[in-house]
């Protein structure tokens, strides 16, 4: 029988180094089981000199291992030396097959063949032997690699690093930091934010992209690989691009089988789901333990701080506060209750909905990026059009919200589990409604960028934010009085959908009567008429289509195709078919919208025989705006180049309304068709500059307008996100003499932006203002509107929101 | 509005039988008198208007249409005051000083009318900023290649570098008079100069020539924008000044009337 040690370690990581070494400094007989010759291979393994960082700050470290960031060698070296000294146990080339056994006397099967005996096991396995694999085709061919081990090892390649995570950024970065290698660098995010890597990561990634290092591509992932070559699948449509090798960096998998065959529960099916585990890092059967990457904690001071934890736990302590408990305590503080840190976690974790999938340490650290409030009965939560855009999560109570701004008393109720909040997260739009306590409440508040990554990394969190989003958003676009109550048959059959730009969700004489709702992004409607695609109409996020089809069993009048990358949502016609039976009121209302569409359809039909230049005309031009970002826009600024007669007088007025900065540039833009889209705000649907905005600045008006507010600290990435440039980077200049002042005297530079030799004449402020990112706010607050339209001498400068623009009624003044 | 008030006045003056005859003198002349001054001063308060971005509801097209049409209106309105009474004075100074700024006034529409189609068609997607960073690369590209040319040779593009102007004065602008272009002079003296050359400095001097070529398109292309834009301010030049010689000649006209009454 071979020697029954106190507890094995499985996996010699930051959490199983640092569980080792407290046994080890307890004096409690150990033995760590590493399936390599070295210790810590993930860390190991990281490329040659990388930067190890130590996250988050704000976590006190408490191990028997020292650690700080630093390059790899160090901390390696380090943690050699501290394991040396504290006399850990460690058996190498040992690598677990299996487990088996009881509490007080387990076995490890090692592949070698040897047995290992312990009353405990700790499982510190991690995930990065476990890497997730890229899906599209071609994906298996051999310079699609999951590691990089030495970024020099590469010259004059083309490289595409897939995943924005910080394994992703950090090859990236990598590969990037000698321009004397020649590496074209392409680094691929499938999402829009950058939510999940380290904040030091992203900030020294964008600082190489704006260096021209690293080709930042967001919103994009890869849709096919041959030799040589990647497609692209992005929002302005596919690319193919030359790519000799491709690291893709998409996180890793537990490896569940073994871990399972253990007898440790998953929290759900699915492949990102993580073990089940007791506030003590125990699983489901006694006496294994588990910490680290596997337990759903990829940082290395989290580990390390785990691996001391357990052993304490192991070896009988039942008080023992984690590092991170002051914080939380003080976060806690002063709400109702009197519970503990661990109480208050159980309880909002079983009570929000959206959290039922976190296990504890995870709900620790959920919760050390938001605030727990109370509000007492009566208390409102927010204002509408307040700004914000955190998410809520009630665990007691109830709330209410304000439908009616004249009738206080008239509320729509969510109760206790439910969230909201939840637009904020898709658009940034103001709150669009006041919330109200209406008993003694206690809420969570999930700040945006926590809750994207909540939903990203716990997927029953995000199918919870999802199914209720789009509950809502039935309701809303319908009304007609109903209640969720009445979708309880239509919500389970919904599915979510993301269209590729150009792709048609409906199409020209098919037969098909589902629903469509677009959630994000625009579609165009058109229509064949003798051989030719005419536009129709252009049909804007948080509208439907397809109601014909089901209303009166038609086959599709007219094809719908995604202008944009957008998500809508597919609600089968059965379902609702029933639900129209049920509510009369809902089929008038659609029946009044049905019958506009119709006459649009019809108003075609009767032209049919007069086309020609007009109508082409008009889909060209349509074609041409769509091109152009008006997908996007909710309010453009266009110039009829036929009238504009350069007096560049909608600039000038631009910069006197706004600090005397020009937030549009006439000339520059595309023109055609005699229309020009002058470079100017598009106030987007989905806006792209409101997608990393550090202070959360930019927000969504009252009227539609997206606008940058004082709170902007100048990081500029808003300006590198708009697809559109109409972002600029300036100081305000000093305030100019009065107008009279400069036609009478000559003082001062005149109307407009200040020249550059008259700003050198100013004196200079004794604080030198920073520059900050302006851009179009549509002029609110002015009354008279938008200065750019009112100062145009002719008439060229128009504002128009794309829905009213680019409907078939153009026609009717096109030709008439 | 502009329409009505011409014809009400019209009318007003044929049926109504002033005596001893129309003339500024009446209580009609007068009136008349007034209105117009009045509308001169509003007219030219165009000019304040356009560079006040104030707050508040306005439109300067609504601005701009009513500036034209009461401008319209004024000839007919000066014309009725004056009962056709001219003179070698400074009230005919005055009427014919106005009458100057309605007629440049009008070719102001017809430039506005016609001219920014061309303007629009001239320069495509590029902007002037574009206009002037293409021929300041290809001034750096003419710079790199005569790099190896010996002094004589060199003055040929340092003739088109140093030398050329884009634009020049109003009428050099409105006529497209480049004739003595010193990028147009240095293409001829290459031509000259190339006939001579043979081996590598042939070489460099048919790239030159090259580059001559494209900087005098490139030339040509921001010179017809200029042209237009020329064109298309250039009334003002007219209409403005005239406006404030109005404005003195009518002050001058007023205080002499009611000096000498």
């Amino acid at each position: 029988m071979s020697e029954l040690f106190r507890i094995a370690i499985v996996g010699s990581g930051p959490s199983g180094l640092s569980a080792a070494a407290h046994a080890a400094a307890r004096g409690i007989s150990h033995v760590l089981l590493e399936k390599t010759d070295h210790l810590s291979d993930t860390i190991f393994r990281y490329q040659r000199g990388k930067h190890v960082m130590a996250t988050p700050a704000q976590l006190v470290l408490r191990a028997d291992c020292e650690f700080q960031a630093g390059k790899r060698e160090t901390v390696l070296a380090q943690w050699n030396a501290d394991a040396k000294a504290a006399g850990v146990n460690v058996r190498y080339n040992a690598e677990a097959k299996a487990i088996s056994g009881a509490k007080g006397d387990f076995s490890v099967q090692l592949t070698s063949g040897e047995v290992v005996r312990a009353e405990t096991i700790i499982l510190a396995i991690g995930t990065q032997g476990n890497p997730n694999l890229m899906r599209c085709e071609g994906a298996e061919l051999p310079h699609v690699q999951y590691s990089l081990d030495d970024p020099a090892a590469f010259v004059d390649e083309h490289i595409f690093v897939v995943g924005a995570g910080d394994a992703g950024i950090e090859n990236a970065l990598g590969l990037a930091a000698d321009a004397a290698q020649g590496n074209t660098i392409y680094l691929l995010n499938r999402s829009a934010d950058f939510s999940r890597p380290k904040e030091a990561n992203v900030k020294n990634l964008f600082q190489a992209r704006d260096n021209g290092r690293i080709n930042v591509m967001t919103d994009t992932s890869p849709s096919k690989v041959e030799p040589g070559w990647i497609t692209l699948e992005t929002p302005q449509g596919s690319n193919r691009l030359r790519c000799d090798r491709i690291i893709a960096r998409m996180g890793s998998a537990p490896p569940r089988k073994f871990v399972e065959a253990a007898g440790i529960a998953f929290t759900s099916e699915s492949a990102e789901a993580f073990p089940r585990l007791s506030p003590t890092f125990e699983g489901a059967t006694p006496g294994i333990y588990v910490i680290g990457a596997l337990a759903g904690y990829p940082l290395i001071k989290h580990c390390m701080n785990q691996g001391y934890d357990v052993v304490e736990y192991i070896s009988g302590a039942t008080d023992l506060k984690p590092a991170d408990e002051p914080i939380l305590e003080a976060k806690l503080q002063g709400l109702p209750g009197r519970l503990s840190v661990s109480e208050w976690l159980e309880f909002l974790r079983s009570r929000v909905e959206i959290l039922y999938g976190l296990s504890p340490l995870q709900m620790r650290e959920f919760l050390l990026d938001s605030e727990v409030r109370a509000f007492r009965k009566g208390e409102v939560i927010f204002e509408k059009n307040a700004t914000g855009s955190s998410l809520f999560g009630i665990a007691q109570g109830g709330v209410g919200v304000r439908i009616d701004p004249k009738d206080p008393s008239k509320m729509v109720p969510i109760g206790q589990g439910s969230i909201f909040g939840e637009v904020g997260l898709i658009s940034g739009r103001r709150r669009g409604a006041t919330i109200v306590a209406t008993e003694d409440t206690v809420v969570v508040e999930i700040p945006r960028t926590a809750a994207l990554k909540l939903m990203a990394s716990v997927p029953e969190a995000r199918e919870k934010v999802n199914r209720i989003t789009t509950e809502r958003q039935i309701l809303q676009i319908f009304r007609a009085g109903l209640s969720p109550a009445d979708l309880k048959e239509v919500i389970p059959a919904v599915e979510v959908m993301e269209v590729k730009p150009g792709k048609a969700i409906i199409k020209e004489g098919e037969a098909g009567d589902d629903i469509f709702i677009i959630r994000s992004g625009s579609m165009i409607v058109e229509k064949t008429v003798g051989g030719k695609e005419v536009f129709l109409s252009y049909v804007p996020a948080g509208s439907y289509v397809g109601e014909m089809a089901v209303i009166d069993g038609s086959l599709r009048t007219a094809t719908v195709k995604a202008t944009i990358r957008s998500t809508v949502l597919r609600l089968p016609g059965a379902p609702f078919r029933k639900l129209l039976d049920a509510k009369p009121e809902l089929r008038a209302r659609m029946l009044a919208d049905m019958t506009s569409r119709r006459d649009i359809n019809a108003f075609i039909e009767t032209r049919k025989d007069e086309f020609g230049d007009v109508v082409d005309m008009y889909s060209s031009v349509a074609g041409f705006l769509v091109d152009q970002g008006i997908g996007d826009a909710t309010d453009v600024l266009l110039i009829d180049e036929t009238l504009c007669i350069g007096c560049d007088n909608c600039e000038k007025a631009c910069a006197d309304s706004h600090d005397g900065l020009s937030r549009l540039n006439r000339e520059a833009g595309k023109t055609y068709a005699k229309l020009h889209v002058p470079t100017s705000c598009r106030h987007c649907e989905n806006p792209y500059c409101m997608t990393d905005c550090p202070p959360n600045a930019i927000q969504r008006g009252p009227d539609g307008e997206v606008f940058i507010s004082d709170a902007c600290i100048g990081c500029g990435n808003c300006q590198r996100n708009c697809p559109y440039d109409v972002i600029r980077m300036d100081k305000v200049p000093p305030p100019k003499p009065k107008l009279w002042e400069w036609m009478l005297f000559g003082k001062g530079p005149g109307p407009g932006e200040p020249d550059k030799a008259w700003l050198k004449t100013q004196p200079k402020p004794a604080v030198e203002a920073p520059k900050v990112a302006i851009k179009c706010d549509m002029c609110t607050g002015r009354a008279g509107g938008p200065a750019c339209v009112r100062a145009c001498p002719t008439g060229a400068a128009i504002r128009v929101s794309p829905e009213e623009f680019l409907t078939v009624t153009l026609l009717e003044r096109g030709s008439g | 509005m502009a329409t009505l008030l011409c014809v009400t006045l019209t009318a007003a003056y044929f049926l109504i039988d002033v005596r001893p005859r129309h003339s500024g003198g009446t209580w009609m002349g007068y009136s008349l008198g007034a209105l117009g001054a009045a509308l001169i001063v509003w007219l030219a308060l165009l000019g304040v208007r356009k560079r006040a971005v104030t707050a508040g509801h306005y439109s300067l097209k609504a601005w701009v249409s009513a500036h034209v049409y009461l401008g319209l209106s004024l000839t007919v309105i000066a014309t009725l005051h004056t009962g056709f009474q001219f003179g070698m004075n400074v009230h005919t100074l005055a009427y014919v000083l106005m009458m100057l700024v309605i007629v440049s006034g009008l070719f102001g529409v017809w430039a506005y009318a016609s001219l920014p189609n061309l303007l629009s068609a001239n320069r495509g997607e590029t902007t002037r900023r574009q206009m002037l960073d293409a021929l300041a690369t290809l001034d750096g590209q003419l710079h790199e290649a005569a790099q190896p040319l010996d002094r004589d040779m060199a003055a040929i593009v340092r003739l088109s570098l140093e030398k050329t102007d884009i634009a020049g004065g109003y009428w050099q602008r409105v006529f497209g008079l480049y004739g003595g272009c010193a990028n147009d002079r240095a293409i001829e003296r290459l031509a000259r100069a190339r006939q001579g050359a043979r081996g590598p400095e042939a070489e460099t001097l048919a790239q030159i020539d090259a580059l001559l070529r494209k900087k005098a398109e490139a030339l040509a292309f921001a010179r017809r924008q200029v042209r237009i834009t020329a064109l298309l301010e250039g009334w003002t030049f007219v209409h403005v000044p005239m406006t404030f010689a109005l404005l003195a000649a009518l002050t001058a006209h007023i205080v002499s009337v009611f000096f000498y009454w």
